[in-house]
């Protein structure tokens, strides 16, 4: 995340800015393939070698491999095309955002039906302390 | 002549659509979410608008990263139901309104709105769950709609000051159509939510009410929320609540409010309906 902008300080949130679009264009152009049943099946059938027409960063083919959602947000991924991998694997956006935030499902479901996480103490990066700027794992839920 | 009455505020959830098209609507989770849709469809029933401009965005649907037009109107006479990765979701194809949007575009061209013009475009759930809130599961939907749909994905998306005269602009092309047409308009998206990373969850209820409440009591206020603050107090996809300033410009400056609803949670996010008729 660029440092620069007066959105840079909102923690554990990556703006899809125009230096983020630039960074993530083909891997996220990899997700919109998945809008394509026939894609979705290949894709399936063959995962590497599905992948293998996609020339994204060796990191950005990690983070789709792993499926380390947060991880593909940092290197310019867009959550409406990542989620797309997602749909792909069944997962629901509950699921992706525990996942997201370090709990399991059931938690971030509840933590929702408690009202949601709540502004306070999550609007700026200094709230969640120097270290976890925009890498933190710790949920600062309800 | 045509004559826009009411707008309409509502969230466009994926999941309230999944909640319809799966039969959930009764189940605990979704029940209080749906009893307050109740007098909305009612609404909608009694008044039986001709047209209605639906403002949402993409979600990577119609457009990729290849094409990123900040506002496109739909000028076809249909728009199919986008596959999202799930397969489309199974509800009746949108029926546009060629003749009113053309008359729109042309006249918002030459009120210096260069509008995107499309006669293909599949819709999502941005467009689609709306009519799902308003409508239920009709055989056809019982309006045609001219769908205007708007970039708030890719930073920047549009100022609330231009989505406002935006809707300004959309007013004044439906006031000096013709034909007697009764036509209402949706801003949707919202309410408070962010899907991404870790304040994946941020809902912000505070901010979600005093918006409902401004829009008939301060909508400059509205009108003038930076961007930046759109992300920090409600979410990174509460953002897409700029569109529901096209609806408002396009309203009166004076608008009586008829119908309120607002739930937490519908999926990841804040759940608000508002119905605002011109007083």
């Amino acid at each position: 995340m660029r440092k620069d902008r007066e959105y840079s300080d909102i923690p554990g949130t990556y703006v899809f800015d125009p230096h983020h679009s630039r960074m993530g264009y083909r891997l996220n152009m990899f997700c919109m393939s998945l809008n394509q049943e026939a894609n979705r099946d290949e894709f399936r059938a063959d995962p590497a070698a599905y992948l293998d027409r996609f020339p994204m960063t060796v990191e950005q083919r990690a983070a789709v491999e792993n499926r380390d959602w947060v991880g593909m947000l940092r290197l310019g991924g867009n959550i409406y095309y990542t989620f797309k991998i997602a749909i792909f694997d069944g997962l629901t956006m509950q699921g992706v955002g525990g996942k997201m935030s370090g709990v399991s499902e059931a938690q971030f479901k509840q933590m929702m039906i408690d009202g949601g996480r709540p502004p306070e103490g999550n609007r700026f990066e200094h709230e969640w302390g120097a270290e976890s700027s925009n890498n933190c794992t710790d949920s600062k839920g309800a | 002549m045509a004559n826009l009455f009411a707008g309409v505020g509502t969230s466009h959830v994926p999941a309230i659509g999944a909640a319809v098209d799966h039969g959930k609507t009764q189940e605990p989770y979704w029940k209080p979410l749906f009893d307050g849709y109740g007098p909305a469809r009612e609404w909608m029933e009694k008044e039986q608008p001709d047209v209605v401009i639906v403002v949402y965005n993409d979600h990577a649907s119609a457009f990729s990263l290849d094409l990123i037009p900040t506002f496109v109107m739909g000028v076809g006479e249909e728009f199919q139901p986008a596959d999202e990765g799930y397969g489309p979701r199974k509800v009746p194809v949108v029926k546009g309104h060629p003749e009113l949007a053309w008359h729109i575009c042309e006249s918002l061209i030459f009120d210096e709105f260069d509008i995107t013009i499309a006669h293909n475009m599949p819709v999502d759930h941005g467009l689609t769950v709306p009519l799902s809130i308003m409508c239920d599961q009709p055989e056809e939907w019982p309006c045609k709609v001219i769908p205007l749909c708007v970039n708030v994905i890719q930073y920047p998306a549009p100022l609330g000051t231009r989505c406002y005269a935006l809707g300004k602009a959309i007013r004044k092309a439906v006031d000096q159509y013709p034909e007697d047409l009764k036509v209402a308009i949706f801003g949707t998206g919202g309410m408070s939510h962010q899907l991404q990373g870790e304040r994946a969850g941020l809902i912000n209820k505070d901010f979600d009410i005093q918006f409902l409440d401004d829009l008939s009591k301060d909508p400059q206020r509205l009108v003038n929320i930076p961007q930046v603050e759109y992300l920090r107090e409600s979410g990174s996809e509460g953002a897409e609540m700029v569109m529901w300033m096209v609806m408002r410009g396009a309203l009166d400056d004076e608008v009586t409010e008829v119908h309120r609803h607002f739930h937490v949670p519908a999926s990841n996010s804040a759940a608000g309906l508002i119905i605002l008729e011109n007083s």
